[in-house]
């Protein structure tokens, strides 16, 4: 396997882009990261798109085709394949490419996700996201997504004493991270008692627990670490690229307070980059839910099983704090555009490490991870970044 | 919307049959044809059995915001019921104030009407679950084998 690195990140503003389409959003991520990475469209061999539902949300399917054509690839006929992974479509779509580099299939890949979702009604759009659940024995029943984390939200609290003040402190932390980022959907502040008084969604969890509809595509482009040198002195390099599968529904899992895919991808990706939690300067983390962000990192192995309500409560996961998390404003509020989010995530670990996230820099960002969520849990990938 | 879909023809909606892997003896509800232990090994040795006829909460939610379909029953009560021999179910729990559901309640199925698609469209059968001592839950049967 050959050492692969990125050289270009960037993403289009997330929120509702009410005057743009899905071609617009995937063609404006594509030029965007073409232009950060200095290179030409001929440069591209291949592209990997993530789309969740564009089936759904725009009636149209055959997106790699799509944004291929728009993008002025069709006439070069390279290969353009759509991923799909419910809300870790965009992660998986950055491992296809990563493996089709590090194989020697291609030397430049570019990798994008974009999706459309405010051309349906919020309730249509609510409903497509819950069809990353089990369909025939989850959403049939009248399950939602919110309604099965809720399920684990109200367990762990049962379980593990976590608090809806704890689970609000996620939402705040965010949201105070998002204030600084202007890609971000949503970057008004909350308090905790904001987030405790917003109208119920599926109890514990109110609608300022959950992340947003959105709009919105995020690119990358990845090759080889040698041709990465030719083109920067500073390539950010991925250490380690794993991913988990578990069962599609929530209640045959073994538990639901905590997610085994995250544990085994996050074993697979820390194992392949040689490097432990503890090496991390920050992290992207799945916070669609504030109980999400909790359990995840518990799953990471941030905190013990149980104790990881603590983490926003006492300034862990804030900029500025031990590990900080979701210094964009995580899904929650960056905004959640799933065939993006994935992709966005590592935009923001990228520009953290080239030390350009004005507004909301770590630091001495070395060593960042992103880990990406599909369903409740089903699939789960962990990527690791390190700036050479 | 197609007229006919398969899953309408699921006897174990409507009856709550599992099955059981005859090689390690676990007991999957959803039924699955194959066992996760013993996977292929499994194949064409799994059979159908009863759930016990009771269960527990495991966790639950109060729904507000439901799905298309469900509105005239917000809000609803969501959760997961664990059975004896540790098989665990999503469904709704009806019959009771929302505000008396809690970890560890115990509760039986019912057959209920779970949706419908509109005035004219197709109504959507299943279980639910119940707390055993609601005097309108007699149905037996919900329980028992074949």
């Amino acid at each position: 396997m050959r050492e692969v690195a990125i050289v270009g990140a960037a993403m289009t503003k997330f929120g509702e882009l009410w005057d743009r389409s899905l071609r617009d959003i995937g063609l404006e991520s594509g030029m965007l990261v073409l232009m950060d990475a200095g290179m030409e469209t001929e440069d591209v061999e291949a592209l990997f798109l993530g789309n969740m539902s564009a089936g759904r949300f725009i009636q149209q399917e055959h997106i790699g085709a799509l944004i291929a054509d728009h993008a002025g690839l069709a006439d070069r006929g390279i290969p353009a394949t759509r991923v799909e992974a419910g809300g870790a479509t965009g992660s998986l779509a950055l491992r296809q490419a990563y493996l089709t580099v590090a194989s020697g299939a291609h030397d430049v890949v570019m990798v994008g996700g974009a999706e459309k979702m405010t051309d349906v009604s919020d309730r249509d759009a609510e409903e497509t996201m819950s069809f990353a659940a089990d369909q025939e024995w989850e959403v049939f029943f009248g399950a939602t997504l919110a309604s099965l984390y809720a399920m684990m939200a109200r367990r762990h609290m049962h379980d593990h004493g976590t608090t809806p003040e704890q689970l609000a402190h996620v939402a705040v932390k965010n949201h105070a991270h998002g204030s600084g980022n202007p890609k971000a959907q949503c970057r008004n502040k909350l308090t905790v008692e904001r987030v405790l008084g917003a109208g119920r969604v599926a109890e514990p969890l109110g609608v300022l627990d959950c992340s947003p509809i959105s709009d919105g595509g995020a690119a990358v482009v990845l090759t080889t670490l040698e041709r990465a040198k030719e083109i920067t002195d500073e390539p950010v390099i991925i250490r380690g690229s794993a991913q988990a599968s578990d069962t599609l529904a929530l209640h045959d899992r073994w538990s639901i307070t905590s997610q085994r895919a995250t544990r085994l991808a996050v074993q697979g990706a820390l194992s392949q980059a040689g490097k432990e939690l503890a090496d991390m300067d920050l992290m992207e983390v799945n916070d669609g839910f504030t109980i999400a962000e909790i359990i995840a990192l518990e799953d990471l192995g941030l905190a013990e099983p149980g104790q990881g309500g603590r983490l926003a409560e006492e300034g862990v996961t804030a900029l500025g704090g031990d590990m900080p998390v979701n210094t964009s404003g995580g899904l929650k509020a960056r905004g959640n555009p799933p065939g993006a989010t994935g992709i966005a995530q590592i935009v923001e670990i990228y520009d953290q490490l080239k030390g350009r996230a004005e507004g909301r820099q770590v630091a001495d960002a070395r060593v960042g991870l992103a880990h990406n969520v599909g369903g409740t849990g089903a699939t789960v990938a962990v990527h690791i970044l390190e700036v050479a | 919307m197609a007229g006919v879909r398969f899953w309408r023809e699921f006897d174990t909606r409507y009856r709550m049959l599992a099955t059981r892997c005859s090689q390690c003896g676990l007991v999957y509800f959803p039924p699955r044809t194959v066992c996760r232990k013993c996977r292929r090994r499994s194949v064409g040795k799994m059979e159908k059995v009863p759930l016990p006829p009771q269960g527990t909460v495991l966790s639950y939610t109060v729904v507000h915001q439901g799905l298309k379909g469900f509105d005239a029953q917000v809000p609803y009560v969501m959760a997961i019921i664990e059975f004896e021999g540790g098989v665990t179910v999503l469904g709704q729990v009806v019959d009771c104030d929302p505000e008396d559901v809690a970890i560890g309640m115990e509760v039986k199925p019912v057959f209920r009407r779970v949706r419908e698609e509109g005035e004219a469209g197709v109504i959507h059968y299943g279980y639910k679950f119940a707390p055993p001592c609601f005097p309108v839950c007699v149905d037996e049967s919900l329980a028992s084998p074949e």
